[in-house]
């Protein structure tokens, strides 16, 4: 991470530790961490199976076949034929949770992507500058966590009419706070540190100093912000399409899935506990992804 | 103290300001609301009509500025769908949605301050792993899931509490238990980061020096001292469990504010919608300004600022 920033020939004290003591012995320290090897293995794999799976499973997640409604699965008496069951409308339910998967990643990315963007814009601009930009953002930040999320999210969504597109939009322009309050802390420290003055005293631009000097150095932090707030964008997504305004039939997503087995809980239970625990795997792996890099690249906080 | 007060006070009112500003043209901005009132088969006189009967054709600013006064003087306007003022209904179901949420944090502080407290005695003992790892878990669960899973077990399986509804005290079992457990790890991990530095402290270190019991230590000196980031988040938590109370009262059909905000999004009753959001955001500017002066009480750098 700190590389790019090495290249140029300027001091690089405090910030960068890691780079300094080569890349092979970085790597093993990543690879040392529990976390890290347990949560990335984990994203690795479910990135692996909704990626790959859906065309390795016989069956698509969109067939319905009115005969074989709500198989039951392998282990209650169902067949190989469908080892997870079918739903309600006889889809094969191993075929729908890969599918799941891939939306849920999707909103997950696109989420973080536009919310990471945002909100560390803004959050960087706001540490360097400070002053009145500075008291415009903090602002800001406050009129976003006064403003009921999932309640707005469901209202925007409610009068637009429902889809995917302004799912991941409304989640974006939500979940922007943190990666803004963590941004503006980092760089308004950094903005102070030795190889900021010495760049500034090179005659180095502002534009230069942060794209050269201060990026780099948060992208540690960021990072593990984009965890939290992709598993963050996860749950609430699932949530909103559970109450039928996040995404629509007959695309299978996890918290839509849910949903629809509501009515069935009673005999095919299964039809709930699979999806939760799909999501809660995801939630799970990103989570711990986050904490081990959290871990390696700010040792201050290790165990937290 | 009283000017860092006071600054506070205008900035939080700021903020409500420009919240329900936000709520208003949101609710306007996303599509045609008369459309959504009238309903998608309506004629596009009938959608006129409506238009005009709730005063949508007015420019923005006036329909503001009209809300926002009434809203001043404690009038929220009339609900489209019940016969009653949005005030008296929000005012019925504001004490379930607050109950509710207190019950539920105040479950997870006990039990998030206990299990934090033992698991910073052995950093990386057994027992530290184990509450580790179940905060982990708990993160991960989806809490309207996590709720489904509990009405399966508890209700259906074994029957030994209701479902939905919230008419006696058992109905509101469920439901903390599920806030409880879904807010439970952050109150957990702040306890035990901050136990693990205020064992380390000096003036630990003396206390045992001086011979005190560890209990008189961990209960009177350091416990103390590892709260204050705790209570300045149960504040701000409690607003977000209040925001995320749509989710959860719907599952287990708990009569409160955000079952009635989930009703009246699906009715297109927007005054109800944009009062409730008004109501909520309010809260959490209280608790937040609250939250502050009690970590300026507590900590005099904040003052400074």
């Amino acid at each position: 991470m700190a590389g790019k920033a090495e290249t140029e020939a300027l001091p690089q004290p405090d910030a960068a530790p890691a780079a300094a003591s080569g890349g092979r012995t970085t790597l093993r320290r990543w690879l040392s961490n529990t976390g890290i090897t347990i949560g990335g293995g984990l994203f690795l794999l479910i990135l692996f199976l909704t990626m790959i799976g859906p065309f390795l499973v016989p069956h698509s997640a969109f067939d319905q076949s009115l005969v074989s409604r709500l198989r039951p699965p392998v282990w209650a008496g169902g067949t190989a034929e469908h080892p997870l069951g079918t739903d309600h409308l006889g889809r094969d339910y191993l075929a729908r949770l890969l599918w799941g998967g891939r939306i849920s990643l999707l909103i997950g990315f696109s989420t973080i992507a536009v919310a990471g963007i945002f909100g560390t814009v803004i959050g960087v601009l706001a540490g360097y500058f400070g002053g009145t930009l500075d008291f415009a953002v903090r602002f800001l930040i406050m009129v976003r966590l006064a403003l009921p999320a999932v309640l707005i999210a469901l209202a925007v969504a409610f009068i637009a009419g429902p889809s995917l597109k302004l799912l991941i939009i409304v989640l974006g322009l939500l979940l922007w706070d943190r990666f803004a309050v963590i941004a503006r802390a980092t760089t308004m420290q950094l903005r102070s540190s030795e190889f900021v003055v010495a760049a500034r005293a090179t005659g180095a631009s502002n534009f230069t100093i942060l794209r050269r000097d201060i990026l780099p150095n948060i992208v540690n932090q960021l990072i593990v912000i984009a965890t939290v707030e992709l598993a963050n964008a996860v749950l609430i997504a699932a949530a909103l399409s559970f109450l039928g305004l996040g995404v629509q039939p007959p695309t299978p997503d996890w918290g839509l899935m849910i949903a629809e087995g509501k009515q069935y809980l009673l005999f095919s239970p299964y039809l709930i506990t699979l999806p939760g625990i799909a999501m809660m795997v995801l939630v799970l792996s990103v989570n711990l992804l986050g904490d081990g890099i959290r871990d390696v690249t700010d040792p201050e906080a290790r165990g937290r | 103290m009283e000017r860092y007060a006071v600054r506070q006070f205008l900035l939080s009112a700021a903020v409500l300001v420009v919240v329900s500003v936000v709520g208003f043209v949101l609710l306007r901005a996303s599509g045609d609301l008369a459309q959504r009132i009238a309903g998608s088969e309506a004629l596009a006189a009938d959608v006129e009509k409506v238009r005009i009967a709730y005063g949508l054709d007015r420019p923005l600013p006036i329909q503001y500025l009209d809300w926002a006064l009434n809203a001043l003087r404690g009038d929220l306007g009339r609900s489209l769908f019940f016969p009653e003022d949005v005030s008296t209904l929000i005012a019925r179901r504001l004490p379930i949605t607050l109950g509710l949420a207190a019950l539920g944090l105040g479950t997870a502080i006990i039990f998030g301050i206990l299990l934090g407290t033992i698991s910073a005695l052995k950093p990386n003992g057994l027992f530290d792993r184990l509450a580790l790892g179940g905060a982990v878990l708990g993160q991960a669960m989806p809490p309207f899931w996590l709720g489904l899973l509990f009405i399966i077990f508890f209700g259906l399986h074994l029957g030994w509490l209701p479902v939905s509804g919230s008419e006696t005290w058992r109905h509101f079992v469920l439901p903390t238990a599920v806030l409880a457990i879904a807010t439970m790890p952050t109150i957990m991990r702040l306890t035990r980061s901050g136990m693990i530095d205020a064992l380390r402290a000096d003036y630990v270190r003396t206390a045992r020096a001086k011979g005190l019991f560890p209990f008189t230590i961990v209960f009177k000196h350091a416990l103390r001292n590892a709260l204050i980031p705790v209570v300045a988040i149960a504040a701000v938590q409690l607003g977000a469990l209040m925001g995320g109370s749509v989710v959860l009262e719907t599952v287990f059909g708990v009569q409160g504010l955000g079952y009635l905000a989930w009703e009246s999004i699906n009715r297109a009753d927007y005054p109800v919608v944009q009062a409730i959001v008004l109501v909520l955001g309010g809260i959490y500017c209280i608790l937040t300004f609250i939250s502050d002066l009690l970590h300026a009480a507590l900590d005099p750098r904040m003052r400074a600022q």
